[in-house]
């Protein structure tokens, strides 16, 4: 029994049916505990907050496959989404396009300075984006002489776009934005699954010593996931400031800790090598409805949040190290043993002998 | 003689010992008094925290681990301690349960990193935003204060003269770290696990139970140093010492201790403490804010990593030359193994 469901389904599938199992679990707990959960207001607000943090998920999980960590994206998203903010209010008619464009780029520079750093400097990546993280905040503040981007002072487009919907059906309404999340995640699946760039992440990730001597271009790649990485912070950045309008300087802080813990809680091992775009969009579904869900829940503090988080990173990276290298272990003795069972059959049809061997 | 000067100036402490009199040059000349006596203490009181949680920090990194929850500890052991004496308990029963929760959760971090074999990074960044939560559950958005005088005091009044009991506190630490790190088979220990941690296991060493003790110890200090941060303030938010892991973690690597384990001595850190403070209390004197101060700081630990890593290189293919001329680029993986083994100093 355990064999036949060994042979379908891979371990890292396990842990995406689990999380999933989990999260509408989830669902079905709050449903049960909060009135009108699933009323379309509500389910709207939840999914209009999966956008950035799934966003930016999508780069860190590009970045997190190569074994490394970008903590910089909270300080990239706030940068970018401060400087096109306060770009819009001085110039007057610059395109949506334009704007988003600005956003990106700043986005792309930033996590260009990360990937050299970590690429080609030799810096680990949790010490060089925690200093950057630092950094590009500081930048934030200095550049903001601690003024406050307003709504009242941005064109009057930016106010509709988080209301702009794709499809609607019943008060369910896809957000523009969501959509455009989803696009990336599916764009980031696709990356990750069937261009070679996406394969190589993998092979540096689970060896990257491995991966220099087969003469796969390491730090170039890993520049490159850096650098997506960023560029996907400066546009949720640009969601950011269409989202909320009013741009402090504190904007998007503690974004990155979210993003990490999701992106882990997702599957996405941090040990590099493994993990999928799925995985990581469950994560944010799992972290956000939790996190929205317990706000609206009488009787629980708000304050229990961070607690919370700090808990699932731990649940789930003890989860995947000791259930899933266990699976690991069963997937690949039950390959082995098909693979042994096959070439004992050719043999045996080789030689001639009639009698077929049994399988245990 | 000069050359054997300028070879020991050359190293990562001379390098330190140069920063730190061009540091010091700047504050004596722009600020009268600088270099009395109660300036420079107060100079420490003001990051004394941080510098002893520096001390355990540099045993953390030297094994070749890191532990990112250090400043969210020092938060939780405040709270802790706050939140206790606030629910009617007496003070120093509450001191005691804040540093035993200090223990209590360096031991778990230890626990998973060591035993369970988890990466230090993944348990104490679920350490960080964890810790920091039960703070915020025990603290909420208040501010706590009101504590006993005698511990107020012992936070802000000089036991000795202007010396307070952190002061004394950090400098018997100190000691006691650069005798442990240095003169004792565990920091020998600590050397070798941070080296290779299999060569340590198969040389009979019990690399889990070093790392267990390393980490407890990192979250006992923190505490203390959380409990000892709230006498001095005299009042404890949930937000206390939030951010203080990039400045304890910069100053460690600034100490020229490699961030890949192995390699550091405690000079070196204390050399870099003290650096720290003075480049600190400089950045005020030149009106630069502490929003600021903390960019610098973040840049100055990319830099603390990055630079000995590129004069590592520089210095790998200068030899390579040297030895054999005919050998023009040098092969990729060499570079590599070498940039990993090179040591700061």
């Amino acid at each position: 029994m355990t064999d036949t469901i060994l042979r379908r389904v891979r371990p890292e599938q396990f842990r995406e049916v689990i999380l999933l199992i989990v999260t509408v679990g989830l669902l079905g707990f709050f449903a049960s505990q909060i009135p009108n959960y699933f009323d379309p207001r509500s389910v709207n607000r939840l999914t209009t907050g999966l956008a950035i943090p799934l966003v930016v998920a999508v780069g860190q999980v590009l970045v997190v496959i190569t074994r490394n960590i970008d903590l910089s994206v909270s300080s990239i998203v706030g940068l970018s989404a401060y400087m096109v903010g306060t770009l819009l209010t001085r110039t007057d008619g610059l395109s949506p396009l334009a704007a988003l464009a600005v956003a990106m780029s700043i986005g792309l520079v930033l996590g260009a300075i990360n990937g050299l750093i970590v690429a080609y400097g030799g810096v680990p990546a949790v010490i060089a984006t925690l200093g950057t993280l630092a950094l590009y905040r500081v930048v934030l503040v200095e550049f903001s002489g601690a003024r406050t981007v307003t709504t009242a002072d941005l064109p009057d487009w930016l106010n509709d776009v988080p209301s702009a919907t794709v499809v609607a059906a019943g008060g369910y309404d896809l957000r523009l934005m969501v959509g455009i999340a989803l696009v990336v995640v599916i764009l980031g699946q696709l990356t990750l699954r069937y261009l070679p760039f996406g394969r190589r992440l993998y092979a540096i990730g689970s060896n990257p010593e491995a991966a220099r001597i087969a003469g796969l271009p390491a730090k170039r790649d890993v520049f490159t996931a850096f650098v997506i990485c960023g560029t996907l912070s400066g546009l949720a950045g640009f969601m950011f400031l269409v989202r909320f309008g009013n741009i402090t300087v504190t904007a998007a802080q503690g974004l990155e800790l979210q993003v990490v813990a999701a992106v882990v809680v997702g599957g996405v091992n941090i040990f590099g090598g493994s993990g999928s775009m799925i995985g990581a969009l469950l994560g944010v579904l799992l972290i956000e409805t939790l996190q929205q869900s317990l706000l609206r829940w009488a009787g629980v503090s708000e304050f229990v949040k961070d607690a919370i988080l700090g808990l699932l990173i731990l649940i789930a990276v003890t989860a995947d190290t000791i259930i899933l290298s266990r699976l690991r272990e069963m997937w690949v003795r039950v390959r082995r043993r098909d693979k042994a069972q096959a070439q004992e059959r050719a043999q045996v049809v080789a030689t001639g002998e009639g009698e077929m061997v049994h399988g245990a | 003689m000069a050359r054997d000067l300028v070879r020991r100036l050359w190293s990562w402490e001379g390098l330190l010992l140069i920063l730190l009199l061009v540091t010091l040059a700047y504050n004596v000349t722009r600020v009268t008094n600088f270099l009395t006596v109660s300036n420079q203490i107060n100079l420490f009181q003001l990051g004394i925290e941080k510098a002893i949680v520096i001390l355990a920090m540099a045993f953390v990194i030297i094994s070749g681990e890191i532990d990112l929850s250090v400043a969210s500890m020092m938060g939780l052991s405040a709270g802790v301690a706050a939140a206790l004496f606030e629910s009617g308990a007496p003070m120093p029963v509450a001191i005691l349960v804040a540093l035993g929760v200090g223990a209590g959760f360096g031991l778990l971090n230890g626990y998973f990193v060591a035993v369970v074999g988890l990466s230090s990074l993944a348990v104490t960044l679920a350490g960080y935003v964890g810790f920091r939560g039960l703070a915020r559950l025990l603290v909420q958005d208040r501010s706590v204060g009101g504590f006993p005088d005698w511990f107020t005091n012992l936070g802000q009044r000089g036991m000795v003269g202007p010396l307070t009991l952190s002061i004394f506190i950090f400098a018997i630490l100190a000691i006691v770290a650069t005798v442990t790190l240095h003169f004792s088979g565990f920091g020998r220990l600590t050397y070798v696990i941070g080296n290779s941690a299999a060569v340590a296991r198969f040389s009979g060493v019990s690399v889990a139970r070093t790392k267990m003790v390393i980490f407890t110890i990192s979250g006992l200090v923190s505490a203390l140093a959380g409990v000892l941060m709230a006498a001095r303030l005299g009042a404890v938010r949930a937000s206390t010492a939030e951010g203080f892991e990039l400045d304890i973690i910069t100053v460690v690597l600034l100490g020229g201790v490699s961030i890949f384990g192995g390699v550091g001595s405690m000079i070196g850190v204390l050399l870099s403490t003290y650096l720290v403070l003075n480049l600190r209390n400089g950045l005020v004197i030149a009106g630069i804010t502490g929003n600021t101060q903390t960019g610098i700081i973040g840049l100055l630990l990319i830099l603390s990593v990055l630079l000995p890593n590129l004069a590592g290189r520089v210095r790998e293919r200068l030899r390579r030359r040297q030895s054999d001329p005919s050998m023009r680029a040098p092969p990729a993986d060499l570079s590599e193994t070498a940039r990993s083994q090179t040591a700061p100093g």
